[in-house]
């Protein structure tokens, strides 16, 4: 073999190599535009007391998991084939830890859902305003992890961080209020905890965005570094 | 034991080589220490079996060829003390690409050194040698009752392992190793690679490798060479995880090379 045939060989062996890890990357993609939708058919089926949107949600979780698990196989495939180093290996190791936290996602709006479903036609406590507001900001946050994702871009997922805390802040308002209602109303006990229990899956779903950034920066710098402590 | 891991063993200073007037390798330093295996890697014609080779003068027998800095091993310049380079030799051993023993026996190829060298004392000295050269290249068990058989008849990977024990016969320090996996199979590899990382308690070793996997699997530092210069030299577990220089970035993930 000639050196040029080596050199050429090699470039397409790379460029395979970056094909395959880009389908990796719109399989991510893919998945967080489902937990969009998860999210936001959960809080919808919550205000619209829809509960065949809720079990649609609930159903369609299912999806997202087995995208996880395709999604995994492919990186680990990428691996044991390519040996990846420095940089490649790192956006492998964050592409399969960002499956696990999108997974995640998926479950905290499918409890949502199956919060919906548990209050069946039961009246809603209080008309929703921070909830939404909260779902609102969830959604903008994975979108803004994953453009950081896509585009290795560091500060973009440095700034994920301060939204979390507005997310967090929205969070420790609304159980305020909810304990400040159960305690002059314990009539409302129920109803105040299924919102208590939307709003923590929200909460936690901000966490996870924030897991993903501190991948994307790990995967950009090398750097292992919490974000929002 | 403990200030043995803070000297370095070899010491490289500055080093510029000539062949003629092209510049081979420009400005290296770099230090390697006792029980550490450092691997170069880099493309072909990088300067690293050049780099490898002055660290032993192999390189003096090439007409036309210079260099400037210095190497020191053990503190001393080896090129400016008056040293026999044959006794260097004997210190800095060499194990190369190919497996190449001598058409002669097993037994004869491991005892050929130690005897031109005058190390051997009798009969029974130069077979404790012999047997405790092939026990440490890992030999010993294939070959104990073939010890008289022509050493041609091995396989390439026992070959390689016969030039091991060869190297380890006249009890060196240091061992510099060209590409010694590149014409074996896998699994002779392996067996090469443990070998390495069972010598490096009695050794230095330097390895020149064009396969990454082993520079990553067996060394402790990584030094990548490019168009003659050592551009990054760093713990292995940095040079493949989270490298500083960008070349070094583009040649270990194949983006250049």
């Amino acid at each position: 073999m000639t050196l040029e045939e080596g050199a050429s060989m090699e470039s397409s062996l790379r460029a395979r190599y970056d094909r395959t890890f880009s389908g990796i990357v719109d399989a991510i993609l893919k998945m967080g535009s489902m937990i969009e939708e998860a999210v936001q058919n959960a809080i919808n089926s919550l205000q619209n007391r829809d509960t065949a949107l809720a079990q649609e949600v609930v159903e369609r979780d299912a999806e997202v998991n087995a995208l996880r698990f395709e999604i995994e196989e492919a990186c680990l495939a990428l691996i044991a084939t390519q040996q990846p180093a420095a940089g490649d290996l790192r956006a492998v190791i964050a592409a399969m830890n960002i499956v696990v936290d999108l997974e995640r996602m998926g479950d905290h709006a499918s409890g949502i859902a199956k919060t919906v479903i548990r209050m069946g036609d039961q009246p809603l406590l209080k008309p929703l305003i921070d909830i939404p507001r909260m779902a609102k900001l969830a959604v903008e946050m994975l979108r803004g992890s994953l453009k950081a994702f896509v585009d290795v871009d560091p500060e973009a997922a440095q700034a994920i961080a301060p939204r979390d805390e507005e997310m967090d802040f929205l969070y420790r308002a609304i159980f305020e209020e909810l304990v400040e209602i159960m305690a002059r109303n314990p009539q409302g006990v129920e109803r105040a905890t299924y919102l208590l229990w939307t709003a923590h899956n929200l909460e936690r779903i901000g966490d996870r965005v924030t897991n993903i950034a501190e991948r994307v920066v790990f995967m950009s710098t090398g750097d292992v570094e919490e974000l929002n402590v | 034991m403990n200030e043995d891991n803070h000297t370095p063993k070899i010491k490289v200073l500055d080093l510029d080589f000539y062949y003629g007037k092209v510049k081979a390798l420009s400005a290296i330093s770099m230090e390697m220490h006792e029980h550490e295996i450092t691997a170069l890697i880099g493309p072909s014609g990088c300067g690293k079996s050049t780099f490898l080779r002055c660290l032993n003068r192999m390189n003096d027998t090439i007409p036309g060829t210079k260099l400037d800095g210095q190497i020191l091993i053990d503190d001393m310049d080896i090129y400016t003390t008056g040293l026999d380079p044959v006794d260097l030799r004997q210190k800095v051993g060499m194990v190369f690409q190919k497996p190449n023993p001598f058409p002669q026996s097993v037994y004869d190829n491991v005892a050929f050194g130690p005897r031109i060298m005058g190390l051997v004392r009798g009969h029974v000295d130069e077979e404790m040698r012999v047997e405790a050269s092939l026990k440490q290249a890992a030999l010993w068990d294939d070959v104990k009752d073939h010890l008289q058989d022509n050493a041609l008849g091995l396989s390439l990977g026992e070959q390689q392992r016969l030039c091991i024990a060869r190297a380890l016969a006249v009890e060196p320090e240091i061992i510099l190793m060209d590409e010694p996996t590149s014409a074996l199979d896998p699994i002779a590899t392996l067996e090469i690679e443990n070998l390495m990382t069972r010598l490096k308690d009695d050794y230095t070793i330097v390895v020149v490798t064009h396969n990454m996997q082993q520079a990553a699997r067996v060394s402790d530092m990584t030094g990548l060479f490019w168009l003659g210069e050592l551009v990054e030299f760093n713990k292995t577990k940095q040079i493949f995880t989270r490298p500083e220089e960008e070349r070094t970035e583009a040649y270990v993930t194949g983006r250049i090379g």
